[in-house]
């Protein structure tokens, strides 16, 4: 067998015989859904993070019962769930309203799944850096005469920031590599449109490795950007040696 | 990857509520709303279809539970050198096992998995001295590939953990048993790899949490683990939430023991000041 053969780089040409233009639109679909159910994450994150710590004891309970189940269970059974669930209660509440059943789009679905498991996590992650925050820093902003909003605003949040951006940066690596999940509930993204092309053209080999090529891209400029914010977070602290 | 976002991710040790402190007014009533949705789950939905099943679940979560065992020992074996390797390896080892861990640590799991079965599992039957060797049996079946791709995720992820474990211990430590007069495989031995175990435990019992809720994976190459064989339910009772609320419920348990005797084990272990 000629080396030529072995490797067909015509199959990844952007133009329709190949497939790397529809490869890259997978991995546009991968980024799109990484970074709005990672922003969705963020939002419930907070919301969840400052519930645990300051919510009554109904509310801390009920969001300990959200993150348990979310880190004790596979993020393939609640994509699955998540996604029949999420789906079907919209319709049916759509339907209840008096609307005709919608056809949710995938991206939105994909979106909604990944920010609820983020959600968790983030939760975690900032109920720490919240709680990393020196309690005097607060209890001043509060004898100022501040009120929890703005001490939200203008203490908690940037001085957990240091605290929060390594593991939030982590995060981001996970809901980049969780959207591949995404694949076996049939959303077009990279690697189920890898899969689709490899199975297409025989060529498994080529078609993994430019998409693991894709994803580690991602990840290696993800990190360059991830240094930069981590300095500039940590700006003025005392360096750890 | 940090302890805190190990612990972010999996449910770990930590977690267990406390005794005593457990059981407040407000729990009481939470825990009877939870029961009545219980009730409401088990009478209102169809579970008809669960006596038939469960000598099929009960083998699937056997092998969930191999593939999990099976390749957090494995993986922990390959990630002792890596970790090693990482800390004062030469450089022609040091590089590569730095690449190792990076590519596998920046590409998702099914990606691997996938490249595993489809791509190395077609390359095999082409060469023929393969399909004349012993081995060839077990190239045939899927399960190889996933514990291949499990065991080198594992290992990838716990080498960056061992490489920080390892450094971490303190260089008086190591200093001291070669005053003692210690050889390098016999400081090694009874120093430096006990002391970074101690130091890495607490992660390494969430990244098995991790492992865990990583296995359904292999479901994807046709593994009949436990998410496989509720794949089956679902397919042939045409109910959607019924298997997946059981299965969830299956992994929250297995999560659960496996959590408590991390616990205990972890009691076991005499720390300093803790």
């Amino acid at each position: 067998m000629a080396a030529d053969s072995f490797i067909n780089w015509s199959l990844l040409s952007l133009s329709a015989p190949g497939w790397g233009g529809v490869l890259l639109q997978g991995f546009l679909h991968s980024i799109e859904i990484a970074i709005g159910g990672y922003a969705l994450g963020l939002v419930l994150g907070v919301g969840g993070a400052f519930g645990k710590l300051y919510g009554g004891p109904i509310l801390r309970d009920l969001l300990e019962c959200y993150t348990t189940i979310v880190r004790a269970v596979p993020e393939l059974v609640l994509i699955l769930l998540l996604y029949y669930a999420g789906t079907d209660l919209l319709n049916q509440l759509l339907g209840a309203a008096g609307f005709g059943p919608v056809d949710i789009s995938g991206l939105m679905a994909g979106i909604f799944v990944i920010g609820v498991v983020q959600g968790a996590y983030s939760t975690e992650v900032l109920r720490g850096a919240i709680k990393a925050v020196p309690a005097g820093q607060i209890e001043a902003a509060r004898a100022y005469g501040m009120s929890p909003v703005k001490v939200l605003r203008r203490i908690t949040l940037p001085a957990m920031l240091p605290y929060a951006i390594p593991g939030l940066a982590n995060l981001w690596l996970i809901a980049t590599k969780d959207t591949a999940l995404l694949a076996v509930v049939g959303f077009s993204e990279l690697t189920l449109v890898t899969r689709q092309a490899a199975g297409a053209t025989k060529a498994y080999f080529l078609f993994f490795c430019a998409a693991g090529t894709l994803y580690l891209a991602l990840t290696l400029v993800s990190n360059v950007f991830i240094g930069i914010i981590e300095r500039h977070a940590r700006r003025g602290f005392a360096e750890q040696r | 990857m940090t302890d805190e976002t190990t612990h972010a991710l999996a449910f770990t040790p930590e977690d267990l509520p406390e005794k005593g402190s457990f059981l407040k007014p407000h729990r009481i009533v939470l825990m009877l709303v939870f029961a009545a949705l219980v009730v409401a789950v088990a009478v209102f939905m169809r579970w008809d279809w669960l006596p038939r099943y469960l000598p099929r679940l009960g083998s699937g979560i056997l092998v969930s539970l191999a593939m999990l065992f099976g390749t957090a020992i494995l993986g922990f074996l390959l990630a002792v050198p890596l970790g090693l390797a990482q800390v004062t390896g030469p450089w022609f080892l040091k590089a590569p096992a730095r690449v190792f861990c990076t590519i596998i640590r920046g590409t998702p799991l099914l990606l691997q998995l996938w490249l595993l079965y489809y791509g190395l599992g077609s390359l095999f039957p082409q060469f023929p001295w393969i399909r004349h060797s012993f081995l060839w049996p077990y190239l045939r079946e899927a399960w190889p590939y996933g514990v291949a791709a499990l065991t080198i995720s594992f290992a990838a992820y716990e080498g960056e953990v061992m490489r920080g474990a390892f450094a971490g211990v303190p260089a008086g430590e190591l200093e001291a048993a070669r005053a003692y007069g210690m050889r390098r495989w016999t400081m090694f031995r009874r120093i430096w790899l006990p002391r970074a175990i101690h130091r890495a435990l607490p992660t390494l019992n969430g990244e098995t949490v991790l492992q865990l809720k990583s296995t359904p994976l292999v479901a994807t190459i046709t593994v009949v683990d436990v998410y496989a064989v509720i794949s089956k339910v679902r397919q042939e009772t045409y109910l959607t939430y019924e298997p997946l609320l059981l299965l969830a419920l299956i992994y929250m348990c297995l999560t659960g023991i496996l959590v408590v005797a991390f616990r205990y084990f972890e009691n076991r272990i005499p720390t300093r000041g803790a």
